[in-house]
């Protein structure tokens, strides 16, 4: 069923993709103010289901790379998405028909809609992560095996490059190399796909989750953390206060560790996150109680509102919840590309439902 | 300028106005407390009437006057007194899916926008040029807004990594449109294009209203024949000089608190502590480190647009002398509602009809005033919201701390006879003489500071050279806004290696402080510490 991006549900979406980022991402205020101005001057952007598009629908995935510091300062013109548009155009010689958010997780699962509304286009219900992950390659379409080609990125003056490379590694070292020559962040379009293979390859319905996700937490009679649980049947972690924060950047990656101390009901408990980016690891003492690919994100006590990685600070209040990714991530393919070990852990997966759940 | 001698201190709160006169030994000497008015200027000249006519006054030795005021901020809030800003953002083609101002309430947008462009120009992240600014866009545009503008806010993408476009924009703006003020982001605020250009525009739409309490202070001196050096106090705890308050009036919006952090450290003589002020309807509680009030990493909001200037970290909630306690069927209940300024009144130990945190902290024996067999029919309500309060109080504490360890709290503000002598976390309440007026002395023995806040690249003599020049820039420009050279100090230093780059590139804040110029050898303030006072009684 068709149903337009009105103001309210922008919101809404702005708060679900900040909670699905598992503190990565970026923050969604900018996308969201992007979102409300082009729809303001374009119309609202409607949002489809891929069993709605017919099956040789050519679908954009997109979304901008790079560095969010660099984000903050020089955000995008908003023609961006006509030129990778365009260009995928002429590469495939088939018209662009819907665009698809790459990343739901953070800002990027904002992004497109700005482009969305200048181009006219619908924007799909799906993405191929559930979540944020650090990486071009690791999203559901590289699982299926489609083809990151052809990859096109562009900048706000106009240069555009186009990618042809032999894996999804080297589309994500080429593409990175390029962003920094841009300016340190780019925009981009990678994995485009039908719609028939859409049904399949991506993660189903992630736009409608986030939207839901922002209307639990707004709507909330009395507690918005219980409401944002109830929703997604997350698994609360602690509740408690940030008592240690430790943070580097290696690499272009900010790494580190954040320890909650309990509190309430959590009294005498400590839960310490690993992370790079993204929120990877949850542990108490020694024990693990989540972990990638599944969903750790950290939430204001008060309002539910996501804490993002480079925004956690001594003394904050919050709760931390996981929840289940989705499935997809959980086949041994999913895991080869996004479970413990492809983040250099020394340990298998367990879904949080085993771990947190009988703990809980 | 002459050489200090005697201070004046003047605190312009949102109840009453404090003014303190201190002498050349950092005593004070006379002190006067009187009620604000609407107009702000009523109640700075009735502060400066009351306090030089103090018996113990001096007004003929008074040398400096520094004023700290949160009237900014009010006017911000009521939309009142607001100049027309025009609005020029360089970073085209980048930055044009969110304009200038989109999203601010829009009565805001109606008081203070007088126009908005975005041209092309601005800076990349390595100091590049985004694209080469397009001067005659920025001529057309002033020949547009020429007339309707009061003053011109001047943004550039990355101007914290170079300055340069905002600076050719700033002389196109002198040769188009002469005399008129003009605010350049990268003196205001930092990495964050949106908050900064928010903060800048601000700064614009204040230059009136910074202007309306200079002339108001100017003429109350005046009228005593007093014409001392003049400065304000800024949002970091330090000075600035009169001409750099008119031309940066957002850099003065969070004075008080950063006033009552100062004075709270100068009359303790403690360097590294909490302070909580507790006013009639609310408590700020902020920390001092190394003398100065430690900033927030994160943005503030005011009147309902995100800026990103630096400011006091602080938590502030509602709970103060003139608290509101009520009690039915589901329990006590504290505040938010406060009686005010009407505590004298209202209060039950004052002979009034409602019972309040004050009633609460006499009934408890924390306070001796009024008459504290009024409570009495009370007294269970008024326990219990104490203790209530006691949690709140405790819990804002708590998040201001950065370790686990217990600290010492100052307590300052009319309402501190709150404060219990034991809280979790506290190793000691101190609570020291003047508690009263701890923000007008604040503002009196500021001291004067440089600062700059970059984005470096690491160049051929590396990390040690670049921190070098820094703080060599940092130390210039505390010199220059009145500093005097000999005590000048590194005060604070902070490096932040910026995320998802390769190439090495480093944001550096540093702060330089040094004692007003020509003040005597021996009442050089450490600029790392302030100098104890008589009579600060320490519990336990």
């Amino acid at each position: 069923m068709k149903r337009l991006l009105e103001p309210a549900a922008l919101h809404a979406l702005a708060r679900g993709c900040g909670v699905l980022g598992a503190g990565g991402g970026g923050e969604t205020y900018l996308t969201l103010l992007q979102a409300l101005q082009a729809s303001e001057d374009y119309g609202p952007v409607s949002l489809v289901d891929v069993d709605e598009l017919p099956d040789d629908a050519l679908i954009m995935p997109c979304g901008g790379i790079g560095a969010t510091t660099v984000s903050i300062e020089k955000f995008e013109n908003g023609d961006e998405g006509d030129r990778l548009r365009d260009h995928l155009q002429f590469l495939t010689g088939r018209p662009v028909a819907a665009l698809m958010a790459g990343e739901i997780g953070g800002g990027n699962g904002m992004l497109p809609i700005t482009w969305a509304a200048r181009l006219g286009l619908p924007l799909v219900d799906a993405d191929g992560m559930g979540r944020a992950f650090p990486e071009v390659p690791q999203v559901t379409m590289q699982l299926a095996g489609i083809s990151p080609m052809p990859a096109v990125m562009t900048d706000e003056r106009g240069n555009l490059v186009v990618f042809q490379a032999i894996s999804g590694d080297w589309m994500e070292r080429l593409e990175r190399a390029a962003a920094v020559e841009f300016g340190g962040a780019a925009s981009s379009t990678e994995f485009s796909l039908t719609a028939a293979q859409a049904r399949t390859a991506t993660i189903r319905n992630s736009v409608s989750l986030a939207i839901r996700i922002g209307e639990a937490i707004s709507q909330a009679r009395h507690s918005p953390v219980a409401a944002l649980i109830a929703e997604l049947g997350a698994f609360r972690l602690v509740s408690g206060k940030v008592s240690d924060v430790e943070r580097h950047t290696t690499s272009g990656f900010v790494r580190g560790s954040v320890v909650i101390e309990g509190l309430g009901e959590d009294a005498g408990r400590l839960i310490r996150l690993e992370l790079q980016n993204e929120n990877l690891v949850a542990l108490e003492r020694g024990r693990v109680l989540a972990s990638v690919p599944d969903l750790i994100s950290v939430l204001d006590i008060e309002t539910a509102d996501a804490i993002g990685t480079e925004r956690i600070r001594y003394g904050q209040r919050v709760v931390v919840i996981a929840f289940g990714c989705a499935p997809v991530w959980r086949t041994e393919g999913g895991l080869a590309l996004t479970g413990p070990r492809a983040f250099g852990y020394d340990f298998d997966y367990l879904p949080v439902e085993e771990l947190a759940g009988a703990s809980s | 300028m002459r050489a200090p001698d005697c201070r004046l201190g003047i605190d312009v709160g949102g109840t009453n106005t404090d003014a303190v006169i201190m002498d050349a030994a950092d005593r004070v000497i006379a002190k006067a407390k009187v009620p604000g008015t609407p107009d702000i200027t009523g109640g700075i000249v009735a502060a400066i009437d009351a306090v030089l006519r103090a018996p113990e006054a001096n007004p003929d030795r008074i040398t400096h006057v520094m004023l700290g005021t949160t009237h900014a901020t009010n006017a911000v809030l009521e939309r009142r007194s607001l100049r027309r800003i025009a609005v020029i953002r360089i970073g085209g083609p980048a930055t044009h899916s969110i304009r200038p101002m989109f999203g601010w309430p829009a009565d805001l947008t109606a008081a203070i926008s007088a126009g908005a462009v975005i041209v092309d120009g601005g800076i990349e992240f390595d100091g590049r040029d985004l694209s080469p600014l397009d001067t005659d866009a920025i001529a057309r545009f002033l020949g547009q807004v020429a007339g309707t503008a009061d003053g011109i806010a001047i943004t550039s993408v990355f101007a914290p990594v170079s300055a340069r476009h905002e600076l050719a924009a700033s002389e196109i703006v002198k040769r188009e449109l002469g005399e008129v003020h003009i605010s350049l982001s990268h003196e205001i605020g930092s990495i964050g294009l949106l908050e900064r250009e928010n903060a800048t525009i601000l700064n614009g739409a204040l230059a009136g209203v910074a202007n309306d309490v200079a002339l108001a202070m100017r003429a109350a001196l005046d009228a005593h024949g007093l014409r001392p050096a003049t400065f304000f106090a800024q949002n970091d705890g330090t000075l600035m000089a009169l001409d750099q308050a008119l031309r940066y009036p957002v850099l003065t919006i969070g004075s008080g608190p950063a006033n009552s952090v100062r004075g709270a450290a100068f009359l303790t003589g403690t360097a590294d502590s909490l302070v909580i002020d507790v006013g009639g309807t609310s408590t700020d509680v902020g920390v001092l480190v190394n003398g100065f009030p430690r900033e927030s990493s994160q943005g503030v909001e005011i009147g309902g647009i995100r800026t990103n200037f630096r400011m006091p970290d602080l938590v502030t909630i509602a709970l103060g002398g003139g608290t509101v306690v009520t009690a039915d069927d589901a329990g006590v209940r504290v505040g938010p509602r406060s009686v005010g300024y009407r505590l004298d009144r209202d209060a039950l130990v004052f002979g009034g009809q409602i019972a309040t945190l004050t009633d609460s902290a006499v009934a408890a024996g924390r306070a001796v005033l009024g008459d504290p067999g009024l409570t009495g029919s009370h007294r269970r309500t008024l326990l219990g919201a104490l203790a209530q309060a006691d949690v709140m109080l405790a819990d804002a504490i708590d998040r201001m701390k950065t370790s686990r360890e217990d600290r010492p709290l100052i307590t300052v503000g009319g309402g501190s006879i709150l404060i219990p002598d034991r809280i979790p976390g506290v190793s000691e309440v101190i609570r020291p003489e003047h508690f009263d007026t701890a923000n007008a002395v604040g503002a009196a023995i500021a001291s004067v500071s440089g600062q700059i806040d970059r984005i470096f690249h690491l160049g051929p003599g590396g990390r040690q050279a670049t921190l070098d020049e820094a703080c060599g820039e940092a130390r210039e420009r505390a010199v220059a806004a009145g500093a005097d050279p000999g005590t000048v100090q590194i005060v604070e230093m902070e490096e932040i290696p910026l995320a998802y780059l390769t190439s090495p590139a480093v944001r550096i804040r540093v702060k330089a402080a040094g004692t007003l110029g020509g003040l005597l050898d021996q009442h050089r303030e450490p600029a790392h510490g302030a100098q104890p006072s008589q009579g600060a009684r320490r519990n336990p």
